[in-house]
């Protein structure tokens, strides 16, 4: 997974061609950290038809807060510059963001 | 069809606890926890009073070393959500997602999870500002206005950790004093950046993707306070902490309770024989990791005794 910070994002994830998934963590968010490893595993599955990038908040506050990230987790979904879905705390669960990153996997084969 | 010697629901430290002894006395027992195991400790960053906790110890840490204990004691495990329950007879019927479980002994360990403000605008934008969890987003709202709904200890704590980040954290309580113990109440009112919205309660939270926006509403006179983020911000935070809200739904009017808490006694017994419950969804005064695992212990010996019987 491609680590982003605030002075990448906007290359890597707004400007990007392809359709890109975003881990927002954070350094004590402990649900996040117990995702993780879901997450590395969907990226090795589905690395090839989406772009995998995570992104630490408590280091990009600002940004995040750009993005309306204020509660973590969140796994979200870009394509053109826009955050097009997203998964927010209890919702992203390992077979929710699945789900989510099968459908834009599927739509760009 | 399988019958299981104990079903166990939930997987937090009390669910964990039973599994752990009933794997040790070798039940034929199925633990059911919806998505993770963990409970509301997971989001604990630092955990200093669960006797023999490792030093630097988190909620998930420490719910981590109970899963794998458990499992290496071979009980079985599923992923479902229990939506309705037969306790009628003599092998009890727990209805899931897809699937029916029986068994001849159930330990309800569902416990209880943050109790909403209960207002318009909140769920929506929970994790746009609303939180529940201050160790979690406290530091989106790094030098933005912070509110905190309650005057509990919880609350008043909560409030106190908040400082560190919110330039500004108001207190908005629904009474004309806390319900917090002196010591918390004192460091609060010293406290500079603390304020305090008293006899309020929140009416409203709105804005477009983000918490721009709140309506408050003072109880005595029924006045309207609307709140609105400062425009450099764009946002502010809030976090409400006014208790909890038990998960025992599918247990209503079957079960006693007690404000949605399970009864149970010493043994954790309910009122069915057969039916135990344990951590933070009985009735009890101190909700703890460390009373939910003692819960736990005795459940699944308990349950234990009456299989054989």
């Amino acid at each position: 997974m491609l680590v982003v910070d605030k002075d990448t994002f906007e290359e890597e994830v707004l400007s990007a061609q392809e359709v890109v998934f975003v881990d927002f963590f954070g350094d004590g968010c402990e649900p996040c950290k117990a995702l993780l490893p879901h997450v590395e595993r969907l990226a090795e599955k589905f690395g090839g038809k989406l772009k995998f990038t995570k992104l630490n908040t408590t280091k990009a506050r600002r940004l995040a807060i750009s993005q309306k990230v204020l509660g973590l987790p969140v796994m979200a979904i870009y394509r053109n510059g826009e955050k097009v879905e997203e998964l927010v705390k209890d919702e992203a669960t390992p077979e929710a963001i699945e789900a989510m990153i099968k459908k834009y996997a599927e739509e760009s084969s | 069809m399988k019958v299981y010697d104990l079903i166990i629901i939930g997987g937090g430290p009390a669910g964990l606890a039973a599994g752990l002894y009933a794997g040790r006395a070798r039940l034929n027992a199925l633990l059911i926890e919806k998505e993770k195991d963990g409970g509301q400790i997971v989001i604990t960053s630092k955990i200093e009073n669960y006797p023999g906790c490792l030093p630097e110890e988190s909620g998930s840490t420490l719910v981590g070393r109970m899963s794998g204990q458990v499992e290496k004691f071979g009980i079985e495990r599923a992923a479902d959500f229990i939506r309705e329950v037969d306790f009628s007879g003599d092998i009890k019927v727990l209805k899931g997602k897809g699937t029916e479980y029986h068994a001849k002994t159930v330990l309800i360990a569902t416990g209880a999870f943050p109790r909403p403000i209960g207002c318009p605008g909140e769920r929506e934008l929970i994790g746009k500002g609303v939180s529940y969890c201050a160790t979690c987003d406290g530091n989106f709202f790094e030098d933005f206005e912070i509110y905190v709904v309650g005057g509990g200890d919880t609350a008043v704590e909560e409030a106190l950790y908040l400082t560190r980040f919110g330039r500004k954290v108001t207190i908005i309580h629904r009474r004309d004093e806390l319900r917090a113990v002196k010591s918390i109440q004192e460091k609060a009112f010293q406290n500079p950046k603390i304020a305090f919205m008293w006899d309020s309660v929140v009416k409203e939270i709105s804005g477009d993707g983000m918490v721009e926006r709140m309506v408050v509403e003072n109880v005595k006179t029924g006045e309207l306070t609307e709140i609105l983020a400062d425009e450099e911000d764009g946002t502010f935070g809030i976090f409400g902490f006014i208790g909890f809200l038990p998960q025992s739904k599918c247990f209503e009017g079957i079960l006693e309770m007690e404000h949605g808490y399970i009864k149970t006694n010493e043994r954790m017994e309910t009122n069915i024989p057969g039916v135990y419950a344990a951590g933070d969804i009985r009735v009890k005064d101190l909700r703890q990791v460390v009373t939910a695992c003692a819960d736990g212990a005795i459940a699944a010996v308990m349950a234990g005794k009456y299989t054989e019987e």
